[in-house]
């Protein structure tokens, strides 16, 4: 199976890298368009900042690149974000492949001192839906670290609560995207992560 | 519900972790892929992996090191010891680092910490206090505890914050090595002060340590070295019983 994991400059491309390694998956880590569009699986994932990720993406045509893939594809974290229409964070105009907005994390008045943004740690996933998950990943733990989040939509196939409940998933077609990291969240994230790799 | 974290945290030198006994089924106690592997595997949370080595050649077998973690272990891990600039952070972080804490380094240059948080992002920024109290005052100190400086810890923290740091990691130096408990009094004071999430740090003995912490001192992570290498508190059993008493953790 040919794994491409999209380079661009964003942080943990290898712990995603070892995440697959770990499952006996080498993946290719590139920028080559060719390559992504070629690709049996592709990852999109992301440690940053919305604005400055989704200039480079357009900078280098991997905006096009994105939305113009066919096969399963999962987008990881900011990856989630940017496949998203609009983020709050700096008014970014981002893919489009989810009509989802995506907006930062407000604690209610008086208290910001006890819910704290970032949402950061283990928290659990539920109402679990499509290919990438099972019923033994119910109300599992998974890794998050964010201060931006998706909102509920029809394309919400995973939800998490802080503050309120969000979209710790979506799903469009042959889009997926997690907000956590399953590269990062034990046996829990390496099962989501093989469930993608046998997406038919 | 977010859970509380349980950190372990493994001193190394040379690419060796310092301190330990040895665990059934670990070939090497002083491997700590095999022990970080052992942690996260028993329901550990996160990892931290502090570099004690003063050389230049053991820092290189330190990022090694963190390379080797980071293809062996599936949770997140902080790195520290030794990250004086930007460009030590940057070898960590594509060594697959997930967090650095730094300590020393940046109460002697706290634009460190505004330069690593706009460079990698607060999530990549821990910043590490070591103080000790003195006649009412929490005052910060430098090179493991042994040098105290002019800053306290209540502003020195919230200046951490604002200058982008993603955590506090805070470690008493009163009750570290003690075995009586977490400095929960100043952990809740930090807590109510702060926006970002606090790691307790320093005095864990026994369960009931954890539990005090994770409620009066508010903290959301918990830190210990001996009590896990040492075997005293296996991880499974602590995570169980902060569970009974009402902690959301992750089982």
């Amino acid at each position: 199976m040919n794994v491409v994991i999209i380079k661009y400059n964003a942080g943990n491309i290898r712990s995603v890298s070892y995440a697959l390694k770990r499952l006996g998956v080498e993946a290719d880590i590139t920028a080559d368009k060719q390559k992504i569009l070629n690709a049996d699986k592709v990852i999109f994932p992301g440690v940053g900042e919305a604005s400055n990720t989704m200039a480079y993406l357009k900078k280098e045509g991997l905006d096009a690149v994105i939305k113009e893939l066919k096969q399963p594809t999962l987008g990881i974290c900011l990856g989630l974000q940017l496949m998203c229409k609009h983020s709050e964070e700096f008014d970014t105009d981002c893919l489009g492949i989810f009509d989802v907005n995506v907006k930062r994390f407000a604690p209610p008045a008086g208290q910001e001192f006890d819910i704290k943004v970032p949402h950061m740690g283990w928290n659990t996933i539920q109402d679990l839906k499509t290919g990438i998950f099972d019923a033994s990943l119910e109300s599992q733990y998974v890794y998050f670290v964010h201060s931006y989040y998706a909102e509920l939509s029809e394309h919400t196939v995973a939800t998490t609560n802080y503050i309120h409940p969000y979209s710790a998933a979506l799903h469009k077609s042959n889009f997926y995207a997690t907000q956590f990291h399953p590269e990062k969240s034990g046996d829990v994230g390496a099962r989501i992560l093989e469930n993608f790799l046998r997406l038919p | 519900m977010l859970a509380k974290r349980i950190i372990p945290c493994l001193d190394i030198k040379d690419g060796q972790t310092v301190k330990g006994v040895n665990f059934v089924g670990i070939k090497s106690v002083g491997d700590p892929v095999e022990l970080g592997a052992k942690y996260a595997a028993e329901g550990a949370d996160e990892l931290c992996f502090l570099d004690i080595t003063a050389t230049h050649e053991g820092r290189k077998t330190f990022a090694e090191l963190v390379r080797k973690i980071s293809r062996y272990i599936n949770i997140p891990f902080t790195v520290g010891g030794g990250i004086s600039e930007v460009s030590d952070a940057d070898v960590l972080l594509n060594a697959g680092a997930d967090k650095c804490s730094i300590n020393s380094s940046a109460v002697r240059n706290p634009e460190l910490i505004s330069q690593m948080a706009k460079s990698f992002g607060s999530q990549f920024v821990v910043c590490a206090i070591d103080a000790r109290e003195e006649n009412g005052k929490w005052v910060v100190t430098v090179n493991g505890g042994r040098i105290p400086t002019d800053k306290e810890l209540f502003s020195w923290a919230k200046e951490a914050e604002d200058r982008g740091a993603g955590e506090i990691l805070f470690t008493s130096m009163n009750h570290d090595g003690t075995k009586q408990g977490f400095a929960n009094e100043a952990l809740a004071k930090l807590g109510d002060m702060l926006k970002i999430p606090i790691i307790a740090s320093g005095g864990a003995g026994s369960i009931d340590h954890f539990v005090d912490t994770f409620t009066h001192g508010k903290a959301d992570a918990g830190l210990a070295a001996s009590i896990f290498h040492y075997g005293e508190i296996p991880i499974p059993l602590l995570k169980k019983e902060l569970h009974k008493k009402g902690i959301v953790v992750r089982l």
